[in-house]
């Protein structure tokens, strides 16, 4: 596939982009990487995702694939014949699915709550939050990954939100560690894979631009 | 071959249910179908998706799969020649039907539901412009997946199809109720002939409910949700 041009439209900070990001790399495949400013979307990004107008927007041969985990599947399928995301096992595969689509569910909704509320719905969040560890700690069990053996599916969709774990765990004041030990165990085997530390920013400079957002949004 | 241990935890009145029960139909798969009952949940229901507790739930051989484009995939993946195929053969063709099933699973359907979910006039009209905005935009990819055939799946009801189509008898009881017209012969042509097509296939028949009768049961399901809603 020499001849293939693949574009990320993306947004530095976005656990969504990081799952492309990350299938790319798993897959070794050549991409050009551009950061929208999303206060000022590009031209090409409005005629790629006229419906949502979000990132990331995968772009291949020109053709736009949009929402990540849509992306991650279409990567899967057309570089096939390199380190497979779903297992081959229908029933797995719709087990794989069906906890990537609980992390689009609870996860964003509920970390989001975390830095942008205060007391009781604050407290709620938290609650919430620390329950949806709880229960993808329960669906990872004694494997390395959720993909079992192998690196996958389910790892891609949620490893990228741990570099937003230091800013969740700043302002909702609890230790990730203290709470869901089997998850941080799980989420620093995933960074151990060069696929992954490359493709994640540094938790410190997401906090900054956490600082940033509340100070913007008047939170305080 | 040994007879397929399946059943679908299920209510009649579920366009969600109604995708699997589609997928099986097209597969020609025999299942028992376990009614459950309107404002109360089944100890298996509870068991099989501890995560949501809703319905539809597919248990094969004893195994539980939940969600119902998830469903829909798995049904396609573990029986690939049976019937025919339900996710297009091409990758992007792939990615392009699950894009719009996704959106009118988070857009679309949302804005059917607050036609009926409100009495106020200026909220119901704003909701039901939305709806009419929605079918324009998929008038227009209709014509790009159906290129002329029938079916968003071409000759064949496919994963789009089915993902649209099990609104079809909501989108009628609406209509019906509220006095408003949504699908609309003039403003998308390809899609007021395609639900034509759609509800009377074999595929789809038996498990799509009568608008009367589905007008009915939506009566009790309307004043729950607004008595939600107002609480």
């Amino acid at each position: 596939m020499a001849n293939d041009e693949v574009i990320l439209l993306d947004f530095w900070p976005s656990m969504f982009g990081m799952r492309l990001r990350i299938a790319l790399a798993e897959k070794e495949i050549k991409y050009e990487y551009k950061d929208e400013d999303l206060r000022n979307k590009s031209p090409l990004l409005l005629q790629m995702n006229p419906i949502h107008k979000k990132i990331p927007v995968l772009i291949h041969n020109g053709k736009p694939i949009c929402e990540s985990i849509i992306g991650v599947e279409y990567i899967d399928e057309v570089w096939k014949d390199k380190a497979p995301f779903l297992p081959s096992d229908p029933y797995e595969r719709a087990q794989a699915r069906f906890w990537a689509d609980y992390v689009d569910k609870k996860l964003f909704d509920s970390g989001r709550k975390l830095w942008t509320t205060k007391g009781e719905e604050q407290e709620a969040a938290k609650k919430d939050f620390i329950e949806c560890l709880k229960v993808l700690e329960g669906a990872l069990g004694e494997k390395p990954y959720f993909g079992g053996d192998n690196f996958g599916f389910v790892d891609i969709a949620l490893i990228g939100f741990y570099s937003w774990f230091h800013s969740y765990e700043t302002y909702g004041n609890f230790s990730t560690e203290a709470e869901c030990p089997k998850f941080v165990a799980w989420a620093k085997r995933c960074m151990q894979r060069d696929s992954v530390a490359k493709s994640l920013p540094d938790q410190h400079k997401v906090l900054d631009f956490v600082k940033t957002l509340r100070h913007k949004f008047g939170i305080e | 071959m040994a007879r397929n241990d399946l059943k679908i935890l299920g209510a009649w009145p579920s366009p969600y249910v109604m995708r699997t029960r589609i997928a099986l139909n097209i597969k020609s798969l025999a299942y028992d179908f376990l009614e459950e009952q309107f404002g109360t949940k089944s100890e298996l229901l509870l068991k099989s998706n501890p995560i949501y507790k809703k319905i539809p739930v597919l248990i094969h051989d004893g195994k539980p799969i939940c969600e119902s484009l998830i469903i829909v995939q798995y049904i396609d993946e573990n029986w690939t020649n049976f019937g025919h195929s339900i996710l297009p053969s091409h990758p992007y063709d792939r990615a392009i039907a699950r894009f719009w099933a996704s959106y009118i699973d988070d857009k679309w359907f949302p804005a059917l539901r607050g036609v009926a979910a409100t009495q106020e006039e200026n909220a119901k009209k704003a909701a039901t412009e939305t709806v009419i905005e929605g079918l324009v935009l998929l008038e227009d990819v209709f014509k790009n997946c159906s290129k002329g055939k029938k079916f968003f799946g071409g000759d064949k009801i496919g994963y789009l199809d089915i993902a649209l189509g099990c609104f079809l008898g909501w989108l009628k009881v609406n209509e019906k109720l509220n006095n408003v017209n949504l699908l609309d012969e003039s403003k998308t042509p390809g899609l007021y002939k395609w639900a034509e097509d759609f509800c009377g296939d074999s595929v789809v028949k038996d498990v799509m409910p009568e608008t009367d009768k589905l007008a009915q049961a939506a009566k009790v399901i309307w004043a729950k949700i607004r008595a939600q809603a107002s609480s």
